[in-house]
Protein backbone atom coordinates (compact mmCIF):
# COMPACT_ATOMS: atom_id res chain seq x y z
CA UNK A 1 0.00 0.00 0.00
CA UNK A 2 1.97 3.35 -1.27
CA UNK A 3 2.66 5.27 2.24
CA UNK A 4 4.54 8.57 2.05
CA UNK A 5 8.13 8.71 4.19
CA UNK A 6 8.93 12.67 4.89
CA UNK A 7 12.29 12.97 5.05
CA UNK A 8 13.42 16.15 7.53
CA UNK A 9 15.98 18.40 6.50
CA UNK A 10 18.83 17.37 8.49
CA UNK A 11 18.67 14.15 6.60
CA UNK A 12 17.95 15.01 3.26
CA UNK A 13 21.71 15.05 1.90
CA UNK A 14 21.69 11.13 2.80
CA UNK A 15 18.37 10.67 0.31
CA UNK A 16 19.42 12.76 -2.74
CA UNK A 17 17.88 15.93 -1.12
CA UNK A 18 14.58 14.25 -1.71
CA UNK A 19 12.50 15.57 0.81
CA UNK A 20 9.50 12.91 0.79
CA UNK A 21 9.65 9.02 -0.69
CA UNK A 22 6.48 7.07 -1.92
CA UNK A 23 6.72 3.45 -1.22
CA UNK A 24 4.40 0.02 -0.76
CA UNK A 25 4.80 -0.98 2.80
CA UNK A 26 2.22 -2.77 5.47
CA UNK A 27 4.19 -1.59 8.24
CA UNK A 28 6.43 1.24 9.66
CA UNK A 29 8.88 -0.76 9.83
CA UNK A 30 8.71 -2.39 6.23
CA UNK A 31 8.56 1.13 5.11
CA UNK A 32 11.56 2.40 6.83
CA UNK A 33 13.57 -0.92 5.87
CA UNK A 34 12.98 0.25 2.44
CA UNK A 35 13.61 4.13 2.40
CA UNK A 36 17.64 2.59 4.05
CA UNK A 37 17.59 -0.08 1.23
CA UNK A 38 17.57 2.51 -1.19
CA UNK A 39 19.48 4.93 0.28
CA UNK A 40 21.64 3.10 2.42
CA UNK A 41 23.78 6.07 4.12
CA UNK A 42 20.74 7.04 5.98
CA UNK A 43 20.90 3.53 7.86
CA UNK A 44 23.28 4.69 10.49
CA UNK A 45 21.62 8.04 11.00
CA UNK A 46 18.40 5.81 11.71
CA UNK A 47 19.01 2.51 13.58
CA UNK A 48 21.51 1.69 16.06
CA UNK A 49 24.26 -1.15 15.22
CA UNK A 50 21.61 -3.27 16.94
CA UNK A 51 19.13 -2.44 15.07
CA UNK A 52 17.01 -0.30 17.21
CA UNK A 53 15.54 3.17 16.06
CA UNK A 54 17.60 5.75 17.63
CA UNK A 55 16.68 7.33 20.71
CA UNK A 56 17.28 10.94 19.37
CA UNK A 57 14.81 10.24 16.38
CA UNK A 58 11.18 10.11 16.49
CA UNK A 59 8.79 7.79 13.78
CA UNK A 60 5.41 9.02 13.70
CA UNK A 61 2.55 7.62 11.48
CA UNK A 62 0.68 10.12 10.75
CA UNK A 63 0.53 12.27 13.89
CA UNK A 64 1.23 9.97 16.62
CA UNK A 65 4.43 8.62 17.74
CA UNK A 66 5.07 4.98 16.66
CA UNK A 67 6.21 4.23 20.29
CA UNK A 68 3.19 4.61 21.21
CA UNK A 69 2.09 2.62 18.91
CA UNK A 70 3.05 -0.97 17.87
CA UNK A 71 6.34 0.59 17.70
CA UNK A 72 7.78 -0.80 13.74
CA UNK A 73 5.60 -3.22 13.59
CA UNK A 74 2.61 -0.77 13.29
CA UNK A 75 0.55 -1.38 10.11
CA UNK A 76 0.44 0.88 7.61
CA UNK A 77 -2.50 2.32 4.95
CA UNK A 78 -3.38 3.55 1.89
CA UNK A 79 -2.14 7.62 2.20
CA UNK A 80 -0.67 7.58 5.60
CA UNK A 81 2.54 9.57 5.79
CA UNK A 82 5.77 8.74 8.11
CA UNK A 83 7.47 11.59 9.94
CA UNK A 84 10.69 11.01 10.92
CA UNK A 85 11.41 14.07 13.88
CA UNK A 86 14.98 14.07 14.87
CA UNK A 87 15.87 16.09 17.43
CA UNK A 88 17.28 19.20 16.52
CA UNK A 89 19.04 22.10 18.91
CA UNK A 90 19.63 25.25 17.51
CA UNK A 91 18.37 28.75 18.60
CA UNK A 92 20.63 31.25 19.34
CA UNK A 93 23.11 30.30 16.67
CA UNK A 94 22.97 27.70 14.13
CA UNK A 95 23.72 24.13 15.88
CA UNK A 96 23.67 21.44 13.38
CA UNK A 97 22.80 17.93 13.76
CA UNK A 98 24.22 14.36 12.27
CA UNK A 99 27.60 14.28 10.65
CA UNK A 100 29.17 11.20 9.18
CA UNK A 101 32.59 10.96 7.80
CA UNK B 1 -8.24 26.19 32.46
CA UNK B 2 -5.43 25.76 35.16
CA UNK B 3 -3.22 29.17 35.01
CA UNK B 4 0.46 27.70 36.12
CA UNK B 5 1.67 30.81 37.24
CA UNK B 6 0.79 32.16 40.58
CA UNK B 7 0.12 35.36 39.60
CA UNK B 8 -3.30 35.53 41.20
CA UNK B 9 -2.05 35.15 44.46
CA UNK B 10 0.22 38.04 44.45
CA UNK B 11 -0.36 41.44 45.55
CA UNK B 12 -2.65 43.14 43.51
CA UNK B 13 -1.75 45.69 41.59
CA UNK B 14 -3.42 48.31 39.21
CA UNK B 15 -2.39 50.26 35.60
CA UNK B 16 -1.00 53.55 35.79
CA UNK B 17 -2.78 56.18 33.16
CA UNK B 18 0.54 55.83 30.74
CA UNK B 19 0.31 51.80 31.40
CA UNK B 20 -3.24 51.71 30.51
CA UNK B 21 -2.54 54.33 26.98
CA UNK B 22 0.21 52.01 26.23
CA UNK B 23 -1.89 48.49 26.40
CA UNK B 24 -5.02 49.96 25.05
CA UNK B 25 -5.37 47.72 22.47
CA UNK B 26 -5.24 44.44 25.02
CA UNK B 27 -7.33 45.94 27.21
CA UNK B 28 -10.14 46.41 24.58
CA UNK B 29 -10.08 42.57 23.58
CA UNK B 30 -11.97 40.88 26.21
CA UNK B 31 -9.48 37.41 25.88
CA UNK B 32 -7.11 40.34 27.73
CA UNK B 33 -9.11 43.41 29.20
CA UNK B 34 -7.65 44.46 32.56
CA UNK B 35 -7.49 41.29 34.17
CA UNK B 36 -5.38 39.82 31.61
CA UNK B 37 -3.57 42.91 31.23
CA UNK B 38 -2.73 42.88 35.34
CA UNK B 39 -2.01 39.32 34.93
CA UNK B 40 0.86 40.02 32.51
CA UNK B 41 2.15 43.10 34.58
CA UNK B 42 2.34 40.40 37.67
CA UNK B 43 4.47 37.82 35.89
CA UNK B 44 7.66 36.81 35.83
CA UNK B 45 9.13 34.95 33.14
CA UNK B 46 12.68 33.86 32.15
CA UNK B 47 14.18 34.06 28.51
CA UNK B 48 17.33 31.40 28.26
CA UNK B 49 19.10 32.65 25.27
CA UNK B 50 19.28 36.37 23.93
CA UNK B 51 19.92 35.02 20.56
CA UNK B 52 17.55 33.85 17.26
CA UNK B 53 14.55 32.57 19.46
CA UNK B 54 15.08 35.62 22.26
CA UNK B 55 15.60 38.68 20.27
CA UNK B 56 10.94 38.37 18.89
CA UNK B 57 10.41 36.64 22.59
CA UNK B 58 12.18 39.68 24.08
CA UNK B 59 10.78 41.99 22.13
CA UNK B 60 7.52 40.64 22.13
CA UNK B 61 7.24 40.08 25.72
CA UNK B 62 8.47 43.21 26.73
CA UNK B 63 6.10 45.10 24.31
CA UNK B 64 2.93 42.84 25.98
CA UNK B 65 4.13 44.70 29.04
CA UNK B 66 5.28 41.31 31.03
CA UNK B 67 6.18 42.85 34.22
CA UNK B 68 9.47 40.85 34.64
CA UNK B 69 11.85 39.41 32.18
CA UNK B 70 14.64 37.47 33.09
CA UNK B 71 17.26 37.24 30.19
CA UNK B 72 19.86 34.78 30.74
CA UNK B 73 23.21 34.72 28.03
CA UNK B 74 26.72 35.00 28.33
CA UNK B 75 27.68 35.22 25.32
CA UNK B 76 29.07 38.62 23.09
CA UNK B 77 27.15 40.22 19.98
CA UNK B 78 29.41 39.51 17.29
CA UNK B 79 28.50 40.60 13.21
CA UNK B 80 27.29 36.87 11.97
CA UNK B 81 24.24 37.56 14.65
CA UNK B 82 22.79 40.48 13.28
CA UNK B 83 21.37 39.14 10.32
CA UNK B 84 18.57 36.83 12.71
CA UNK B 85 19.18 38.55 16.42
CA UNK B 86 16.68 41.86 15.93
CA UNK B 87 17.39 42.78 19.55
CA UNK B 88 20.74 44.26 18.40
CA UNK B 89 22.27 46.91 16.33
CA UNK B 90 25.66 47.00 14.45
CA UNK B 91 27.02 49.43 17.43
CA UNK B 92 25.98 46.56 20.16
CA UNK B 93 28.86 44.23 17.79
CA UNK B 94 31.30 43.14 21.09
CA UNK B 95 28.91 44.01 23.63
CA UNK B 96 27.42 41.24 26.39
CA UNK B 97 23.93 40.21 24.57
CA UNK B 98 22.18 39.92 28.22
CA UNK B 99 22.94 43.72 28.32
CA UNK B 100 22.86 45.14 25.22
CA UNK B 101 19.09 43.54 24.95
CA UNK B 102 18.33 44.45 28.51
CA UNK B 103 18.83 48.48 27.25
CA UNK B 104 17.25 47.32 23.99
CA UNK B 105 14.10 46.44 25.51
CA UNK B 106 13.92 49.05 28.69
CA UNK B 107 13.77 51.38 25.96
CA UNK B 108 11.01 49.91 24.19
CA UNK B 109 9.12 49.51 27.53
CA UNK B 110 10.71 50.98 30.00
CA UNK B 111 7.65 50.28 32.53
CA UNK B 112 8.75 46.70 33.15
CA UNK B 113 11.38 45.09 35.14
CA UNK B 114 14.41 43.74 32.84
CA UNK B 115 16.90 41.44 34.69
CA UNK B 116 20.59 40.85 32.63
CA UNK B 117 21.83 37.32 33.72
CA UNK B 118 25.14 37.89 32.70
CA UNK B 119 25.94 34.20 33.43
CA UNK B 120 25.93 30.36 31.61
CA UNK B 121 23.31 28.35 32.79
CA UNK B 122 24.99 25.56 34.73
CA UNK B 123 23.39 22.98 37.37
CA UNK B 124 25.21 24.61 39.42
CA UNK B 125 22.90 28.04 39.05
CA UNK B 126 19.57 26.97 37.32
CA UNK B 127 17.34 25.94 40.38
CA UNK B 128 18.39 29.01 41.70
CA UNK B 129 17.97 31.41 39.04
CA UNK B 130 14.66 29.86 37.79
CA UNK B 131 12.83 29.61 41.26
CA UNK B 132 11.84 33.63 41.38
CA UNK B 133 10.18 33.22 37.90
CA UNK B 134 6.48 31.64 36.61
CA UNK B 135 7.53 30.69 33.17
CA UNK B 136 10.86 29.34 31.76
CA UNK B 137 11.30 29.95 27.92
CA UNK B 138 13.70 27.76 25.87
CA UNK B 139 15.86 29.66 23.24
CA UNK B 140 19.06 28.29 23.58
CA UNK B 141 21.33 26.66 20.89
CA UNK B 142 22.77 23.48 22.21
CA UNK B 143 21.87 19.88 23.98
CA UNK B 144 23.09 19.88 27.27
CA UNK B 145 21.51 23.50 28.20
CA UNK B 146 18.35 22.03 26.40
CA UNK B 147 18.18 18.84 28.70
CA UNK B 148 19.25 21.16 31.97
CA UNK B 149 16.11 23.77 31.49
CA UNK B 150 13.98 20.65 30.69
CA UNK B 151 15.70 18.81 33.99
CA UNK B 152 15.13 22.18 36.10
CA UNK B 153 11.50 22.90 35.02
CA UNK B 154 10.06 19.52 35.69
CA UNK B 155 12.09 20.06 38.93
CA UNK B 156 10.33 23.11 39.82
CA UNK B 157 7.55 22.57 38.34
CA UNK B 158 7.20 25.50 36.46
CA UNK B 159 6.44 25.09 32.37
CA UNK B 160 8.64 24.94 29.65
CA UNK B 161 8.02 27.06 26.63
CA UNK B 162 10.05 25.17 24.20
CA UNK B 163 11.51 25.99 20.47
CA UNK B 164 14.22 24.91 18.29
CA UNK B 165 15.39 25.81 14.88
CA UNK B 166 17.43 24.15 12.11
CA UNK B 167 18.13 25.84 8.77
CA UNK B 168 14.10 26.28 7.11
CA UNK B 169 12.40 24.10 10.12
CA UNK B 170 11.30 24.58 13.54
CA UNK B 171 9.65 23.38 16.50
CA UNK B 172 7.92 24.38 19.07
CA UNK B 173 5.98 23.22 22.27
CA UNK B 174 5.45 23.81 25.48
CA UNK B 175 7.03 21.13 28.11
CA UNK B 176 6.78 20.96 31.73
CA UNK B 177 2.64 22.00 32.33
CA UNK B 178 1.06 20.38 34.82
CA UNK B 179 0.30 16.65 33.24
CA UNK B 180 2.00 17.19 30.37
CA UNK B 181 5.17 15.38 28.74
CA UNK B 182 8.38 17.05 29.47
CA UNK B 183 11.41 17.24 26.60
CA UNK B 184 12.46 13.65 28.14
CA UNK B 185 9.44 12.16 27.06
CA UNK B 186 9.87 13.25 23.71
CA UNK B 187 13.32 12.44 23.12
CA UNK B 188 15.52 10.29 25.84
CA UNK B 189 18.60 10.97 24.97
CA UNK B 190 20.25 13.74 23.11
CA UNK B 191 22.73 12.63 19.68
CA UNK B 192 26.12 10.64 20.64
CA UNK B 193 29.03 13.16 20.20
CA UNK B 194 30.20 10.94 17.16
CA UNK B 195 26.82 11.99 15.46
CA UNK B 196 26.86 15.66 16.29
CA UNK B 197 27.57 19.12 15.10
CA UNK B 198 29.55 20.44 11.83
CA UNK B 199 29.62 23.26 11.04
CA UNK B 200 29.15 22.30 7.81
CA UNK B 201 25.59 22.03 7.76
CA UNK B 202 24.79 24.99 10.16
CA UNK B 203 22.99 28.06 8.95
CA UNK B 204 19.69 29.86 9.37
CA UNK B 205 17.64 31.22 7.66
CA UNK B 206 17.50 35.27 9.16
CA UNK B 207 13.38 35.07 9.43
CA UNK B 208 13.16 31.31 10.33
CA UNK B 209 14.03 31.78 14.59
CA UNK B 210 11.86 35.38 13.97
CA UNK B 211 8.73 33.04 13.67
CA UNK B 212 9.59 30.36 15.87
CA UNK B 213 10.74 32.71 18.61
CA UNK B 214 7.38 34.61 18.04
CA UNK B 215 5.10 31.01 18.50
CA UNK B 216 7.13 30.56 21.96
CA UNK B 217 6.23 34.15 22.92
CA UNK B 218 2.37 33.75 21.81
CA UNK B 219 2.18 30.56 23.68
CA UNK B 220 4.12 32.23 27.01
CA UNK B 221 1.33 35.06 26.55
CA UNK B 222 -1.64 32.29 26.56
CA UNK B 223 -0.11 30.68 29.71
CA UNK B 224 0.27 34.08 31.53
CA UNK B 225 -3.20 34.80 30.70
CA UNK B 226 -4.53 31.31 30.71
CA UNK B 227 -6.60 31.75 27.76
CA UNK B 228 -7.19 29.67 24.47
CA UNK B 229 -5.46 25.60 23.79
CA UNK B 230 -1.90 26.15 25.40
CA UNK B 231 0.64 24.02 22.58
CA UNK B 232 0.72 21.36 25.22
CA UNK B 233 0.58 17.47 24.31
CA UNK B 234 1.06 18.96 20.47
CA UNK B 235 4.72 19.30 18.72
CA UNK B 236 4.13 22.15 16.21
CA UNK B 237 6.67 21.52 12.87
CA UNK B 238 7.23 24.36 10.90
CA UNK B 239 8.61 23.72 6.76
CA UNK B 240 9.45 27.39 6.24
CA UNK B 241 10.49 26.37 2.60
CA UNK B 242 6.93 24.38 2.04
CA UNK B 243 5.52 26.64 3.71
CA UNK B 244 3.60 24.37 6.00
CA UNK B 245 2.65 23.51 9.60
CA UNK B 246 2.41 20.32 10.81
CA UNK B 247 1.06 19.12 14.12
CA UNK B 248 2.24 15.50 16.05
CA UNK B 249 1.14 14.09 19.11
CA UNK B 250 3.43 14.35 22.20
CA UNK B 251 2.58 11.89 24.84
CA UNK B 252 3.90 11.95 28.21
CA UNK B 253 5.97 8.90 28.73
CA UNK B 254 5.25 6.74 31.30
CA UNK B 255 8.45 5.68 31.60
CA UNK B 256 10.48 8.67 31.70
CA UNK B 257 13.25 9.18 33.74
CA UNK B 258 12.47 12.54 34.99
CA UNK B 259 8.64 13.16 34.96
CA UNK B 260 7.82 9.36 35.07
CA UNK B 261 6.25 6.74 36.96
CA UNK B 262 10.07 5.40 38.24
CA UNK B 263 12.09 8.47 38.26
CA UNK B 264 15.90 7.37 38.30
CA UNK B 265 16.30 11.63 37.63
CA UNK B 266 15.81 13.70 41.00
CA UNK B 267 18.43 16.34 40.87
CA UNK B 268 20.15 18.30 38.27
CA UNK B 269 23.16 16.22 36.82
CA UNK B 270 26.35 17.10 34.80
CA UNK B 271 24.52 17.94 31.01
CA UNK B 272 27.81 17.99 29.06
CA UNK B 273 29.24 14.55 30.18
CA UNK B 274 25.03 12.88 29.42
CA UNK B 275 25.49 14.28 25.87
CA UNK B 276 28.94 13.09 25.69
CA UNK B 277 30.91 16.20 24.73
CA UNK B 278 32.87 16.84 27.49
CA UNK B 279 35.57 19.02 26.27
CA UNK B 280 33.84 20.10 23.32
CA UNK B 281 35.88 23.52 23.18
CA UNK B 282 39.31 21.61 23.14
CA UNK B 283 40.58 21.67 19.99
CA UNK B 284 39.61 18.49 18.01
CA UNK B 285 43.34 17.97 16.68
CA UNK B 286 44.86 18.04 20.52
CA UNK B 287 42.79 15.33 21.71
CA UNK B 288 43.12 13.10 18.78
CA UNK B 289 47.01 13.91 18.10
CA UNK B 290 45.91 14.63 14.48
CA UNK B 291 49.44 15.81 12.70
CA UNK B 292 48.72 19.63 12.37
CA UNK B 293 50.57 22.88 10.25
CA UNK B 294 49.72 26.20 11.78
CA UNK B 295 48.69 29.30 9.33
CA UNK B 296 52.27 30.73 9.68
CA UNK B 297 54.10 27.37 8.86
CA UNK B 298 52.13 26.52 6.00
CA UNK B 299 52.64 29.90 4.59
CA UNK B 300 56.06 29.81 4.95
CA UNK B 301 56.17 26.24 3.04
CA UNK B 302 54.21 27.51 0.50
CA UNK B 303 56.52 30.35 0.14
CA UNK B 304 59.73 28.09 -0.01
CA UNK B 305 58.09 26.00 -2.99
CA UNK B 306 57.59 23.40 -1.41
CA UNK B 307 54.74 20.89 -3.50
CA UNK B 308 51.87 20.67 -0.88
CA UNK B 309 48.61 19.74 -1.92
CA UNK B 310 45.56 21.83 -0.67
CA UNK B 311 42.80 19.71 0.41
CA UNK B 312 39.64 21.87 0.78
CA UNK B 313 36.94 20.05 2.54
CA UNK B 314 33.86 22.40 2.88
CA UNK B 315 30.72 22.59 1.06
CA UNK B 316 30.84 23.88 -2.35
CA UNK B 317 29.01 26.82 -1.64
CA UNK B 318 31.58 27.65 1.32
CA UNK B 319 34.10 27.34 -1.54
CA UNK B 320 32.61 30.40 -3.61
CA UNK B 321 32.92 32.32 -0.39
CA UNK B 322 36.19 32.38 -0.19
CA UNK B 323 39.04 29.50 -0.84
CA UNK B 324 42.94 28.99 -0.89
CA UNK B 325 42.67 27.43 -4.17
CA UNK B 326 42.68 23.97 -2.62
CA UNK B 327 41.43 21.24 -4.89
CA UNK B 328 37.87 20.56 -2.87
CA UNK B 329 36.06 17.56 -2.03
CA UNK B 330 33.40 18.01 0.95
CA UNK B 331 34.10 16.01 4.09
CA UNK B 332 30.69 13.72 3.39
CA UNK B 333 32.12 12.56 -0.21
CA UNK B 334 35.28 12.12 0.63
CA UNK B 335 35.13 7.93 1.23
CA UNK B 336 34.23 7.75 -2.57
CA UNK B 337 36.02 10.14 -4.02
CA UNK B 338 39.69 9.27 -1.62
CA UNK B 339 40.78 7.73 -5.20
CA UNK B 340 41.20 11.35 -6.33
CA UNK B 341 44.23 11.60 -3.40
CA UNK B 342 47.51 11.28 -4.39
CA UNK B 343 48.96 9.32 -1.03
CA UNK B 344 52.87 9.82 -2.06
CA UNK B 345 52.02 14.19 -2.02
CA UNK B 346 51.78 15.95 1.10
CA UNK B 347 48.80 17.13 1.83
CA UNK B 348 47.44 19.60 3.88
CA UNK B 349 44.03 18.84 4.35
CA UNK B 350 41.42 22.46 5.47
CA UNK B 351 37.79 23.54 6.34
CA UNK B 352 36.51 27.04 7.61
CA UNK B 353 37.76 25.94 11.41
CA UNK B 354 39.96 23.10 11.38
CA UNK B 355 37.18 20.58 13.02
CA UNK B 356 35.57 18.93 9.85
CA UNK B 357 39.45 19.14 8.10
CA UNK B 358 40.72 17.02 11.32
CA UNK B 359 38.15 14.29 10.90
CA UNK B 360 39.23 14.17 7.30
CA UNK B 361 42.99 13.64 8.27
CA UNK B 362 41.78 11.34 10.71
CA UNK B 363 39.59 9.64 7.75
CA UNK B 364 42.80 9.68 5.78
CA UNK B 365 45.06 8.22 8.11
CA UNK B 366 43.18 4.93 8.54
CA UNK B 367 43.09 4.71 5.02
CA UNK B 368 46.87 5.00 4.70
CA UNK B 369 48.00 8.37 3.90
CA UNK B 370 51.00 9.32 5.89
CA UNK B 371 52.11 12.86 4.69
CA UNK B 372 48.85 14.62 6.06
CA UNK B 373 48.07 17.80 7.85
CA UNK B 374 45.21 19.61 9.39
CA UNK B 375 45.47 23.36 8.80
CA UNK B 376 45.25 24.89 12.86
CA UNK B 377 41.92 27.07 12.85
CA UNK B 378 41.48 26.69 9.09
CA UNK B 379 40.62 29.14 7.08
CA UNK B 380 39.26 32.03 9.68
CA UNK B 381 43.47 31.02 11.78
CA UNK B 382 44.37 31.97 7.96
CA UNK B 383 42.59 35.09 7.64
CA UNK B 384 43.80 36.41 11.08
CA UNK B 385 47.34 35.50 10.89
CA UNK B 386 48.48 35.16 7.37
CA UNK B 387 46.09 36.84 4.99
CA UNK B 388 43.54 39.39 5.98
CA UNK B 389 42.27 39.67 3.07
CA UNK B 390 40.63 36.39 2.95
CA UNK B 391 36.75 37.03 4.26
CA UNK B 392 35.83 35.12 7.48
CA UNK B 393 32.32 33.58 8.09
Amino acid sequence: MPVKVIVPTPLRRFADQRSSIECEAATVGDALRQLTTSYSELKKHLYTDEGRIRSFVNVYLNDDDIRFLKQEATQTKDGDTITIVPSIAGGAEAAALLRIV
Amino acid sequence: MPIPTDTLTKTPVSLSKEEILRYSRHLIMPEVGMEGQLKLKQAQVLLIGSGGLGAPLGLYLAAAGVGRLGLVDFDVVDFTNLQRQITFTTEDVGRKKSAAARDRLSRMNPQIQIDAFETRLTSENALDLFKDFDIIVDGTDNFPTRYLVNDACVLLGKPNVYGSIFRFEGQATVFGYPGGPCYRCLYPEPPPPGLVPSCAEGGVLGVLPGIVGSIQAMETIKLILGAGDPLVGRLLLFDALGMRFRELKLHKNPACPICGEHRTITKLIDYEEFCGIRGEETPVAVSTGIPEITPREFKARLDKGDNLFVLDVREPHEYQICNLKGYLIPLGDLPKRVSELDSSREIVAHCRSGKRSADAVEFLQKAGFRKIWNLKGGILAWSDEVDPSVPKY
